[in-house]
């Protein structure tokens, strides 16, 4: 064991496959010399060489179309979108063919490739930089879309990625890559995919979240506990397939469900994970599902993005008006 | 050659003029008289199932196509030089070159029905579907590429896209990829004159499409597509570059779309019937025709006999494609992941006792 934050802990995972598949590159926008705007890929150039681990032409459709290139000729691509917001670019890439080239080719052609990008608000940067757009990508029939919420699940679902034979959209919750860390296990492991987490056990409220946002529920969690009031927490992990099994279970036994998301609220993550409660706890729901999301606006800039942002306050209102409902 | 027809030259390559006659003997390819007679029956095959085709889809038993009519010389050429381990990347106007990669008419037919299936290639390796969203393709080319050089392969990728596709972003950015990797790759564009009903001049002020090769590091030509030899020696000389590690290459093959853009497109619209004339003495078929009758190599009497035992072979084809299997509910899901997850499970399913109760219910219906 070693304690690892999450940017180490996606270094572990990258540095363990590089080293055990030689089909792995991982390439993109200064991921090679630099290792990285956020020294994600550190030192893997280093020990790895510029064919394995190396910088590519700044083009985002570029870096993804390529991909699916060499994912169909058998490498195991990594690639890195530097921010959330620059994904757009590559989204004809994306949508196009590497969700659907199985599919197109009745399983003749696969892409195994993952799409690394840092996603989510709170670090106070230019436009373009705070994203959290996982309700367009869960849309997008064929892609399969995952975001860790610790340094342990980051490393294991991203080894799970990097072996899938699907195209896989991984979401690093950016606002902690350095904020939490834990003892990390330096072997190779595995977490399954399409699995949520339940983190927490609780009795009266069901929140659902991921990413960034596990943290800020957990900070609300203290404050109801204070007020008696018991919260079971699920880290989704996985944003498309969602775990429906685990979220019915879940509300079965709560009756009230929160999501707590980044994402616009419109369309969004919250109101496809309360349709799955009432499909599949009706009877059991002892109120409407809440949910705490992002407004229907562009992410504001540093000094008006606390009004945007989900925090433990904005989360408890929502908890202590469920359970007065 | 790369230096003599340097597209700042404003040079386009040429082999043969429009009767067939060899303009200089130094500038053939090397393929000998038995390869370029099968050459010209591929294309004339091509040319014959193109024909029958359009007129299976105003019969109403195929959807909309997109003719090859007048483009067969690339297809050609490309079929001739083009081996088991390299890889097609085609656009879709590319019939000739995926045939010759073992990919049959009958899948071709299967895709214009309207099955996925027609996608599956059963007998061809290293060919990926027709691209249909302009120029994307042409990225995968590139990593594809990035692979051979990688894994030290002695494969090329023969990339495709049309004069519209040179607009495209992908197109600059799979050049530039390329460029930057130096990867075997010989990029190909059918300059037909025309994305759909837009004429080349509107797609771009370069003095031509080939001249795009110099700002991205690699070689370029410009050549007479609708010249078989010409063609076929570009691809030769493009070939031995990317052999030395000096890819990727880019070709404008000139050539014109006799046809429609698709069945659905009129072009009487946006082009002149003196234009069409212009273009007909520059046929590649019939160019290529008068080349092998000159050589005493093929006739009238041949070809007429032969586009007969061709019609059969296609009206053969497309009818196993009219009769293939049904479209199944599962096939809908089960090719979308590498496993199909629960929720996918659920939906086909659901879709499925949908189907049960409709049938009990219509023949409850029909009862009363």
């Amino acid at each position: 064991m070693k304690v690892m934050n999450m940017v180490g802990a996606i270094n572990d995972a990258l540095d363990i496959k590089l080293k055990e598949d030689k089909n792995v590159v991982v390439f993109g926008e200064d991921v090679g010399v630099e290792g990285g705007v956020f020294r994600v890929t550190e030192n893997l150039q280093k020990k790895y060489g510029a064919d394995r681990v190396f910088d590519s032409p700044l083009a985002e459709s570029g870096i993804v179309g390529t991909a699916i290139g060499m994912s169909i000729a058998g490498l195991r691509p990594v690639v890195e979108m530097q921010f959330c917001g620059f994904i757009y670019p590559a989204m004809n890439q994306i949508i196009s063919h590497a969700s659907r080239m199985r599919n197109r080719s009745r399983g003749k052609l696969e892409t195994p490739m993952v799409i690394r990008m840092p996603y989510g608000g709170g670090i106070n940067a230019l436009e373009h930089h705070s994203e959290s757009m996982e309700a367009l990508f869960g849309h997008i029939p064929g892609l399969k879309v995952i975001a860790p919420s610790t340094p342990h699940d980051a490393k294991g679902m991203l080894i799970a990625a990097i072996e899938s034979n699907d195209t896989i959209l991984y979401m690093e919750p950016k606002r902690i890559y350095r904020a939490i860390k834990q003892e990390v296990s330096e072997e190779k492991f595995t977490i399954e995919l399409g699995k949520a987490n339940v983190i927490t056990q609780g009795k009266d409220v069901t929140i659902v979240s991921f990413g960034a946002m596990i943290r800020e529920v957990q900070k609300a969690m203290v404050m109801a506990k204070e007020q008696g009031i018991s919260i079971e927490l699920i880290d989704l992990r996985s944003i498309y397939p969602i775990d429906r099994e685990t979220i019915r279970n879940s509300v079965k036994k709560t009756g009230r469900i929160i999501t707590v998301t980044e994402g616009p609220k419109s369309f969004g993550l919250g109101a496809e994970i309360a349709q799955i409660a009432i499909e599949e706890a009706f009877l059991s729901l002892e109120a409407p599902p809440a949910r705490v999301s992002g407004y229907d606006v562009i992410v504001p800039l540093p000094k008006g993005e606390h009004h945007y942002m989900q925090d433990a306050y904005k989360i408890l209102y929502e908890i202590e008006k469920i359970v007065k409902y | 050659m790369f230096n003599e027809y340097n597209p700042i030259n404003k040079l386009m390559f040429q082999v043969i003029d429009n009767d067939g006659k060899v303009i200089d003997k130094k500038l053939m390819p090397k393929v000998n008289d038995e390869r370029v007679l099968k050459a010209y029956k591929d294309m004339l095959f091509a040319r014959t199932a193109d024909l029958q085709i359009v007129s299976y889809q105003r019969q109403g038993r195929i959807f909309t196509y997109p003719p090859n009519y007048g483009q067969e010389a690339i297809s050609g050429a490309t079929a001739v030089i083009i081996e088991e381990k390299d890889w097609l990347v085609p656009a879709f106007r590319e019939m000739g070159a995926m045939l010759a990669k073992g990919v049959t008419l009958k899948e071709l037919f299967l895709l214009f029905m309207g099955y996925e299936d027609g996608n599956a290639y059963k007998n061809a390796n290293k060919v990926l579907p027709i691209s249909v969203p302009i120029a994307s393709q042409m990225l995968h080319a590139s990593g594809i590429g990035y692979e051979i050089k990688y894994n030290k392969k002695k494969e090329l990728v023969y990339g495709f896209v049309g004069d519209g596709g040179t607009s495209e972003g992908d197109f600059h950015e799979a050049l530039n990829f390329a460029g930057v990797w130096k990867v075997p790759v010989i990029f190909i564009i059918q300059n037909n004159q025309y994305g759909i009903s837009t004429p080349t001049r509107m797609q771009t002020a370069s003095e031509s499409l080939a001249i795009k090769a110099i700002a991205y590091g690699v070689k370029g030509i410009k050549v007479d597509g609708n010249d078989f030899f010409a063609v076929l020696r570009a691809l030769e000389e493009a070939k031995k570059v990317c052999e030395n590690g000096e890819g990727p290459v880019l070709i404008e093959a000139v050539t014109y779309r006799k046809g429609a853009h698709t069945t659905s497109d009129d072009p009487t619209k946006y082009r002149t019937k003196e234009e069409e004339e212009e273009w007909d003495k520059k046929d590649p078929l019939k160019r290529l025709k008068q080349y092998l009758i000159d050589k005493k190599l093929w006739s009238d009497k041949e070809e007429e006999k032969i586009i007969e035992d061709f019609k059969k072979e296609v009206d053969r084809q497309f009818i196993e494609a009219e009769n293939y299997s049904e479209y199944k509910p599962e096939d809908i899901f089960k090719y979308m992941y590498s496993e199909m997850p629960q929720e996918l499970k659920d939906q086909e399913h659901r879709l499925k006792e949908f189907y049960r109760w409709k049938e009990e219910r219509v023949s409850q219906t029909i009862k009363k």
